[in-house]
């Protein structure tokens, strides 16, 4: 892949005694959408977290919009991050605050625009999300699938050029899951982002993505497209794929040497 | 071996979180900008913490002037000395109990609920939600709170001892049926504006940041589960009781 726009090199990454990530490299091109997936626990949010500069490898490089940003100093990562938009696991909406608040505290934080702009950028950001008419609510009077609408509309306010996704349809009903996916397709396409979603939902990730990397055991043990992926014959990719109990990969927290571990999700 | 670890680690741990938290007020002050917003997010939490805890610490100082002057004179009648009683009073109000139970007061109701505020802001990731946005939640969210349980301490204290001698006019007077005119003077010509009010001043806005600054630090590292939200409010009443109880002798010590 040319001019990737996230470069992870040789990373390594370790909590107490138990790695998490071993030597996982990964080039994740400019535009379009990327899956990471793999079974709970296998360090996909902390993939992302490295990316967002918020966990350090122990060993390897994260190069993301040409920056090394384990290297940055906090207010140099914090200048990197206005470049990308994070949606975490739940939205993490600001309970305190409305749904028009929320989308517009980065606006609020990072720009100069009078209240006007505001008003009318926030407006415009919501309507794209289906959410027009929705500004004086709290969060916690939203359904999950608006939740997490208003958390997409507050993550792309900025024009960011990254959007990170943690699990972003998890715990959706069918119908919801299915307009947060073309959300994402919507938004990515025609503010031409590249949208990295972590995710272990396989039969989204093969309407929705361009590219997937799959991790299991700590390693990266495929990338390619879904159609590519689907077609790929190592037992371990075919297990996850299709949601196979025996295979390679095991569902224990920990398993003798020679065996792949995976810890169940938390 | 082991042994001489563990007990070592023991001893060091709250000397090296005694370290981590003045760190942490060290980064909350170097954030203070002069902008609107800070002073809109201040006035806005002294806000919220003072109408918070404001009837409770009427309520106790009604009740603490009451008995005080109840106990005064109780005691001073054996020695005929009960037209003193506004001046005992007033001498222990400003100078101790005002500040102190002030103190403690606002640990129990504000101090906690800064504290599960913040908590829960972590547990529910808002807090990392805002790192990702790139906003600093040590300036925005922990030195508002912080700010404004500095300048809230004061005026609650001015209000428990308003509420105090209130109790203590009425109870001496009312009750005892005290002579007005003694009571009042005998406070106006012993109380001292520098050793005993401004004493009362000085001590309240210590412990205003004392308490909020264990307050916002316990809160923002809280474990983000309910658990940790639960151990950082309790470990803020605690600590915080028994702090600001240790630094009035300090502060007595020197101020007297
Ligand atoms: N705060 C933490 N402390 C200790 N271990 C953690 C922590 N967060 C995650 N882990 C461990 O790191 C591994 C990867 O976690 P994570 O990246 O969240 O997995 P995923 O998102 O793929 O489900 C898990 O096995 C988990 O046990
Ligand atoms: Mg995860």
């Amino acid at each position: 892949m040319k001019d990737p726009i996230i470069r992870i090199r040789n990373v390594h990454f370790q909590r107490g005694d138990k790695v998490v990530l071993d030597d996982v490299s990964m080039d994740i091109g400019r535009g379009g959408i990327v899956a990471i997936m793999g079974p709970s626990g296998v360090g996909k949010t902390t993939i992302l977290r490295l990316i967002s500069g918020q966990l350090q490898p122990s060993k390897g490089s994260i190069e993301v919009n040409g920056k090394q940003v384990s290297k940055l100093s906090r207010r140099k990562l914090y200048e990197c991050r206005k470049d990308i938009g994070v949606l975490l696991q739940n939205g993490a909406l600001f309970t305190d605050l409305t749904v028009f608040e929320n989308v517009a505290t980065p606006l609020r934080e990072h720009t100069d625009l009078g209240e006007e702009e505001i008003s009318e950028r926030v407006t415009a950001k919501l309507d794209s999300v289906g959410l027009a008419g929705t500004e004086e609510l709290m969060p916690h009077s939203l359904s999950g699938g608006m939740a997490r609408r208003v958390a997409l509309a507050r993550a792309v306010i900025l024009n960011p050029k990254i959007v990170l996704f943690d699990e972003p349809m998890t715990g959706l009903d069918p119908i919801a899951m299915s307009t947060v996916g073309r959300l994402i397709r919507e938004t990515n396409d025609s503010l031409g982002l590249t949208s990295v979603i972590v995710t272990h939902n396989v039969s989204q990730m093969k309407k929705l993505v361009d590219y997937c990397f799959i991790l299991a055991s700590a390693k990266l043990i495929a990338e390619g497209s879904p159609q590519e992926l689907m077609r790929n014959s190592d037992p371990a990719v075919d297990q996850f794929m299709n949601g196979r109990v025996e295979g390679p990969i095991s569902f224990k927290y920990r398993e003798d040497a020679g065996n792949a571990t995976a810890s169940p999700g938390r | 071996m082991k042994m001489e670890q563990t007990r070592k680690n023991k001893l060091l741990a709250p000397i090296a979180e005694t370290g981590h938290c003045g760190l942490f007020l060290m980064r909350m002050l170097g954030s203070i900008r002069l902008e609107r917003q800070l002073l809109i997010s201040t006035l806005q939490q002294t806000y919220l913490i003072g109408a918070r805890s404001l009837v409770i610490i009427m309520i106790c100082g009604f009740f603490v002037g009451m008995v005080l002057s109840l106990q005064s004179i109780n005691a001073l009648q054996q020695f005929g000395a009960s037209d003193q009683v506004s001046l005992l009073v007033g001498k222990s109000l400003f100078r101790e109990l005002g500040p102190v139970l002030t103190a403690l007061l606002f640990a129990g109701r504000a101090g906690t609920s800064i504290a599960a505020e913040i908590g829960l802001m972590k547990a529910t990731s808002q807090i990392e939600a805002m790192q990702l946005m790139a906003i600093d939640p040590v300036q925005r969210i922990a030195l508002p709170r912080f700010l404004a349980g500095v300048i809230s301490m004061p005026l609650l204290t001015a209000m428990f001892n308003a509420f105090a001698l209130l109790g203590a006019v009425m109870f001496s007077i009312g009750v005892m049926g005290l002579d007005p005119g003694i009571f009042w003077s005998k406070l106006h010509t012993g109380i001292y504006f520098t050793k005993d009010f401004m004493g009362g001043v000085w001590k309240s806005i210590v412990f205003g940041g004392l308490v909020s600054l264990i307050a916002v630090y316990f809160g923002y590292y809280a474990k983000p589960t309910g658990e940790g939200v639960g151990t950082a409010t309790t470990r803020t009443v605690v600590l915080s009781s028994v702090l600001v109880l240790i630094f009035d002798f300090i502060m007595t010590s020197f101020l007297i």
